[in-house]
């Protein structure tokens, strides 16, 4: 190697380096601030309490309401999102097969939709639900964030549906199974980590997103009930409280998002286990 | 109790299939292909095909690389509708019925034929769930008789002894040669007439595929097998029947006698002296 080619490679390296590192210095930075400004503000209290009475000004309480809302739209976003996507993925994989050219203008739409910004959601939600004569309410919540996460769940999960190979396919049809069987024994079974890592993306993006629930789940001081009561949320949660003069508050506010960067801590490590462990079974196909 | 009776009904199945086997002995057609046409798009894939598949013998298509062995076995099960740009025409008689008709349970019609494909794909299921797809798909719901015709069908293919310890662990711990008779017993299972294999030993060790082809000389019994291979020696070893192709037509056929010591064409001629 001739000292051109070795300086040029040194340098390379340490770009790829620096862009690496840095990012995860970017996340271990916003970690440290989350947790060092909302430390004195973290306690029980935050976690297993609703707010009482002036919460909002320097009151008692907690944010159980906006964690069990939060939970709530992101269980049931995911669970309308996973009813709709899987079929669908399945649907693009196994029944078009044959058509490439449909396969790939749906591709691309659901691309364009997963990059469709979540207050546009929230905004055609919010017109959706008046035209049902609904009010904001955890209905609400869930349905408009579904509509934003169903397809991150057809793609992610069509992204590793389209990995397998054509034979495993033919193999099947060539047993005599039906293109149903063929999709929901065969094929979603061999893509399963793939549902595993969609089902939990979409868990992630639901439970984080504020844009989309601002105007449909409302806001409340109560734990929702019922489907049609409005619903707090981890992300409101934090937006309200920041923009209050008061110092506690404001704290409250970043050990609430520190309560939620757990929760989709926890969230990202249980999607990485559980998707390799399913990966591992279906090696080499 | 249940499973004595069970094999009983079992062997006098076979008894009485070995009876009608040596009745029929004598060259008789199982599929009849004619005037079977391919088109890809503008290309003319598969060009007037007019064949007659001998009943339990071992036929194989010969030719080079991308002569049209692959689609012609795709057809013949109806693999050719999951390819938008293939249009097939013509027809193919398995006992009078036209496989190509468009009315066809392409579900029944495909349990006729098992196929063995150019590496294994086993389906994402333990090595006994495998080859109990096929018996579950036949709508066979009673565990024991299940039970009975895994172990039936693994011994078919010589994999039994092999795997009856470690049943319910992934087929990925089997090696590609066990993988692949894992398929051949799958196919096996939904009891098909014809195996349709499609240069089955290629992703295989030789040890592997001498094993494979000593199943094929045992299986004949039972089946009628189509073999596309572009292994001259294999095909030397293996054929009853051979169809040679070229272009996507077929250019020489005959019993492997006839084709291997007295070809007719020059195509054929070439192709023998650069395969040896």
């Amino acid at each position: 190697m001739n000292r051109f080619k070795r300086i040029e490679e040194l340098v390379f390296k340490w770009i790829c380096g620096i862009a690496s590192y840095s990012l995860i210095g970017i996340l271990g930075f916003i970690i440290i601030i989350i947790f060092v400004k909302g430390f004195n503000a973290l306690s029980l209290e935050m976690i297993i309490e609703a707010p009482k009475g002036g919460y909002y000004y320097g009151g008692e309480g907690g944010v159980l309401n906006a964690i069990i809302g939060s939970l709530y739209i992101a269980l049931g976003s995911s669970l309308l999102a996973i009813i709709i996507g899987v079929p669908a993925a399945l649907y693009i994989n196994v029944h078009l097969v044959r058509y490439k050219k449909i396969q790939n203008i749906i591709r691309y739409l659901l691309d364009a939709l997963w990059g469709i910004p979540s207050i546009v959601y929230g905004a055609f939600g919010f017109s959706l639900m008046l035209y049902l004569g609904m009010n904001a309410s955890l209905l609400a919540g869930i349905i408009t964030v579904a509509l934003l996460t169903t397809p991150i769940v057809i793609r992610t999960f069509d992204d590793v549906l389209d990995t397998i190979p054509k034979g495993l396919q033919e193999a099947s049809f060539a047993l005599g199974s039906t293109r149903s069987e063929t999709a929901f024994k065969i094929i979603f079974k061999q893509g399963f980590s793939g549902f595993i890592t969609a089902a939990l993306l979409a868990f992630g993006r639901g439970i984080g997103d504020a844009a989309s629930v601002l105007f449909t789940a409302g806001y409340t001081d109560l734990i929702p009930k019922n489907l049609d009561e409005p619903a707090a949320t981890l992300p409101l949660a934090i937006f309200f409280q920041l923009g209050s003069p008061n110092p506690l508050v404001r704290e409250r506010a970043f050990a609430a998002a520190a309560i939620l960067t757990i929760i989709i801590m926890i969230i990202s490590i249980l999607a990485r286990i559980l998707s390799n462990k399913y990966s591992k079974l279906n090696l080499n196909n | 109790m249940t499973l004595d009776i069970i094999k009983n009904i079992e062997n006098s199945e076979i008894l009485l299939t070995n009876c009608i086997f040596e009745e029929v002995e004598k060259n008789e057609t199982i599929l009849k292909i004619e005037n079977l046409n391919v088109y890809a798009k503008k290309e003319h894939i598969l060009k007037n095909i007019n064949l007659e598949i001998p009943k339990n013998k071992i036929t194989v298509l010969l030719g080079p690389s991308g002569c049209g062995k692959t689609t012609l076995l795709k057809s013949l099960n109806r693999l050719t509708d999951l390819y938008k740009e293939l249009k097939v025409s013509g027809h193919i008689f398995i006992e009078n019925d036209d496989i190509l008709a468009s009315k066809q349970n392409t579900s029944v019609l495909r349990q006729k034929m098992g196929l063995l494909s150019q590496r294994p794909y086993p389906l994402p299921y333990s090595i006994y769930k495998n080859v109990a797809y096929g018996i579950k798909l036949k709508g066979i719901k009673n565990k024991k008789l299940i039970e009975f015709n895994v172990e039936k069908k693994l011994r078919e293919v010589g994999l039994w002894e092999e795997v009856k310890d470690r049943l319910h662990s992934s087929p990925e711990s089997l090696s590609i040669g066990q993988q692949q008779r894992l398929c051949l017993a799958r196919g096996l299972a939904v009891k098909p007439r014809i195996i349709l294999a499609d240069e089955p030993t290629s992703a295989l060790d030789p040890v592997s595929s001498k094993i494979i082809e000593n199943l094929f000389k045992e299986l004949k019994k039972h089946y009628t097998i189509i073999l596309v291979t572009h292994v001259l020696r294999q095909a030397q070893r293996l054929a009853d029947h051979v169809v040679f192709m070229n272009y996507g037509e077929v250019i020489e056929q005959g019993s492997s006698k006839e084709i291997f010591s007295n070809p007719q064409t020059s195509q054929l001629k070439e192709y023998l002296i650069e395969g040896n």
